[in-house]
């Protein structure tokens, strides 16, 4: 964690990361289109490879313009560094890539977004031999008891996807320090303006900054932010951060670099090695979008809520899953983790099932149909004939998508436009009368 | 007091510091006595004193092992008293610390050196922590920083490190200084 009495969230959220350009003196960060940079001389290359001086070699590794968003969203989660990767599946990949050998385990939670459960199940315990075991982290009890400290870390969401659920970090940052083990968690759905994991114990905190990061729906992005609290000599158990590296002379990066060690470990070995580095173009499209994350969240949340609790009176809506209400199960919850909003991603289930759910896709006009969250707009998906068709009626349910769920992801239009779409769709979809209030 | 210094947690006040000290130090400091100095180009102490050296700060090397032998065109010391009476009249003002973190006794005697050479600060490496030694300086009137590296803390304070996804925490819209050297282009012919 950071040591400073710090700039607020909206400064940094401008700011961080993103001084004028020295050589022009351009205010907004250039978007530095180079694969490569020139060495001062043989000496400076030796020195810049050897890691012992930091600069510019190759856009794999580091790069201007991403470095940018890097410091920008260390920034804004109070970690003391980032690496920034091609997506949030790459830096899922690199943070475990940095903790787990073959045949090693690691704790997930069980309600995850889908695609990282289906990297989690399937790609990492058939390519990497990381094996993970799923918990459901609302049980706190049986999470204790399944953590070992020969488990290699913790994962879980802190607002999970697709919403509703809302993971008790400080509960589960104990289990991982009784354990002395790593918690990762994926901070997508809250964005650093609602929470920052790290000052509920987190260690290490990812993001899909292709969503309300970025929050525009036009740049892939994903990161990896270190809370710098770790101490990854203790026991040996993670040598590639604590034994000599060969790749750089035998050097180890955690006696050399101290709480920096995360950081440079994942631009000097994890990036380079596995290859996922971001496009300076896609950094330079999430800095813009960064500086409006504040605004952006408020409207988010605001507009959410009021849709929640539209649907939540709908005579054609069964449940609505949102924290925000206090109907929700995990309204205490978010009070504690989310107090300026319960994020703008959640599910609700028709009483009309799989049908009225795809009609509904099919009649919206506002909603954009289609498989991402965290954009300006309004969008809308039917889980269970689109991202998990390929599911079996168990795992459906096992995932929270039975044929009745809906997900939202709300956007920043007027709220009311909003409601209209929906109650407009909801009257065709499912044969019930308009119910918006006028 | 045998079990004083097994703890490994920082002293209270030591745990985190202020920019502004930090950059008290680095720009007040001119002449570094490096205890723990390395001939070994890839152990941490020697690129962190010949980073050093580039930014304009002297650094004497202090290791028994390779005393009399030069480290990056410096003389190696077999003490910090043998480095201190060599520059005199001119002072030492900082002592810099690479050692083991285990090496609690020796610790506490290189603090007890900096004190009687007449040093400023006592600065302890990343992972080298002993509240001995920070009160044996402290309280002889010395600066102590423990758990730091002031490579890393220079580049930070002065705007490098943000090149590799750090944190610097330093925020302005000022225009930076250009740092890099631009050589113009000689014609051949």
């Amino acid at each position: 964690m950071t040591d400073q009495p710090s700039f607020g969230f909206e400064t940094r959220a401008v700011h961080a990361g993103a001084a004028p350009d020295p050589a022009t003196g351009a205010r907004t960060t250039n978007i530095v289109q180079s694969t490569a940079f020139v060495f001062e001389d043989s000496e400076d290359a030796a020195a810049l490879f050897n890691l012992q001086k930091v600069g510019f070699i190759y856009s794999r590794l580091t790069n201007p313009t991403v470095s940018a968003l890097e410091e920008r969203i260390a920034s804004l989660e109070n970690g003391v560094g980032a690496t920034c990767t091609a997506s949030g599946h790459a830096a899922q990949m690199l943070v475990l890539s940095a903790l787990m050998k073959p045949g090693e385990r690691f704790v997930a939670s069980k309600k995850l977004y889908g695609g990282s459960l289906n990297q989690f199940a399937n790609f990492f315990p058939r390519s990497f031999g990381w094996q993970c075991d799923f918990v459901d982290f609302d049980d706190l009890e049986t999470l204790a008891a399944t953590v070992t400290p020969d488990h290699k870390a913790i994962f879980c969401e802190s607002l999970a996807n697709p919403g509703g659920v809302i993971t008790d970090m400080a509960a589960v940052a104990k289990i991982a320090k009784d354990n002395g083990i790593p918690l990762i968690v994926d901070n997508t759905m809250a964005s650093p303006y609602l929470c920052r994991p790290i000052e509920h114990g987190a260690t290490l905190v990812i993001h899909s900054t292709t969503k309300f990061i970025s929050g525009h729906g036009n740049a892939m992005g994903g990161v990896v932010v270190d809370s710098g609290t770790f101490d990854w000599s203790a026991g040996g158990k993670y040598p590639a951060l604590s034994e000599p590296e060969p790749g750089y002379h035998g050097l180890k990066f955690h006696e050399t670099f101290g709480n920096l060690a995360f950081t440079i470990w994942g631009h000097a070995v994890g990036l380079r090695d596995l290859g996922p580095n971001q496009q300076p173009m896609n950094a330079y499209l999430t800095l813009a979008g960064a500086e409006t994350l504040p605004l952006r969240m408020e409207r988010h949340c605001e507009n959410a809520l009021k849709v929640a609790e539209y649907l939540e009176q709908h005579d054609a809506v069964a449940w609505v899953n949102y924290a925000g209400l206090p109907s929700s199960k995990h309204y205490s919850l978010a009070q504690k983790y989310l107090p300026k909003g319960a994020g703008a991603v959640f599910t609700f289930g028709l009483k009309g099932g799989y049908d009225a759910g795809v009609k509904l896709c099919e009649t919206v006009e506002l909603f954009s149909h289609l498989a991402n969250i965290g954009d300006t707009r309004s969008l809308i998906i039917h889980p269970a004939s689109t991202t998990h068709r390929q599911l079996s009626e168990e795992g459906l349910k096992a995932a929270g998508a039975t044929p009745d769920v809906v997900r939202l992801s709300i956007g920043i239009e007027s709220v009311d436009d909003i409601i209209a779409d929906l109650d407009r769709s909801l009257a065709i979809a499912t044969g019930s009368p308009a119910q918006a209030a006028e | 007091m045998a079990t004083m210094d097994t703890d490994t947690s920082l002293p209270a006040g030591h745990e985190t510091y202020m920019d502004d000290h930090l950059l008290g130090i680095l720009r007040g400091v001119k002449t570094i006595a490096m205890v723990g100095a390395s001939a070994n180009w890839n152990r941490p102490s020697y690129f962190v004193m010949k980073y050093l050296q580039t930014k304009g700060f002297r650094v004497l090397p202090i290791n028994p092992g390779q005393a009399g032998q030069e480290i990056l065109g410096e003389r190696c010391y077999a003490s910090l008293a043998e480095a201190a009476e060599a520059l005199a009249p001119q002072p030492i003002d900082m002592v810099d610390v690479f050692r083991h973190p285990k090496e609690a006794p020796a610790l506490a005697g290189q603090a007890g050196q900096a004190v009687s050479i007449g040093a400023r600060v006592l600065w302890m490496q990343i992972t080298v922590i002993s509240d001995r030694a920070r009160q044996i300086a402290e309280d002889a009137g010395l600066t102590v920083i423990m758990n730091r590296c002031p490579k890393i803390e220079y580049q930070r304070l002065f705007g490098e490190i943000g090149r590799t996804g750090v944190n610097s925490q330093v925020i302005s819209s000022k225009r930076p200084k250009t740092m890099t050297r631009i050589k113009p282009f000689k014609k051949l012919m």
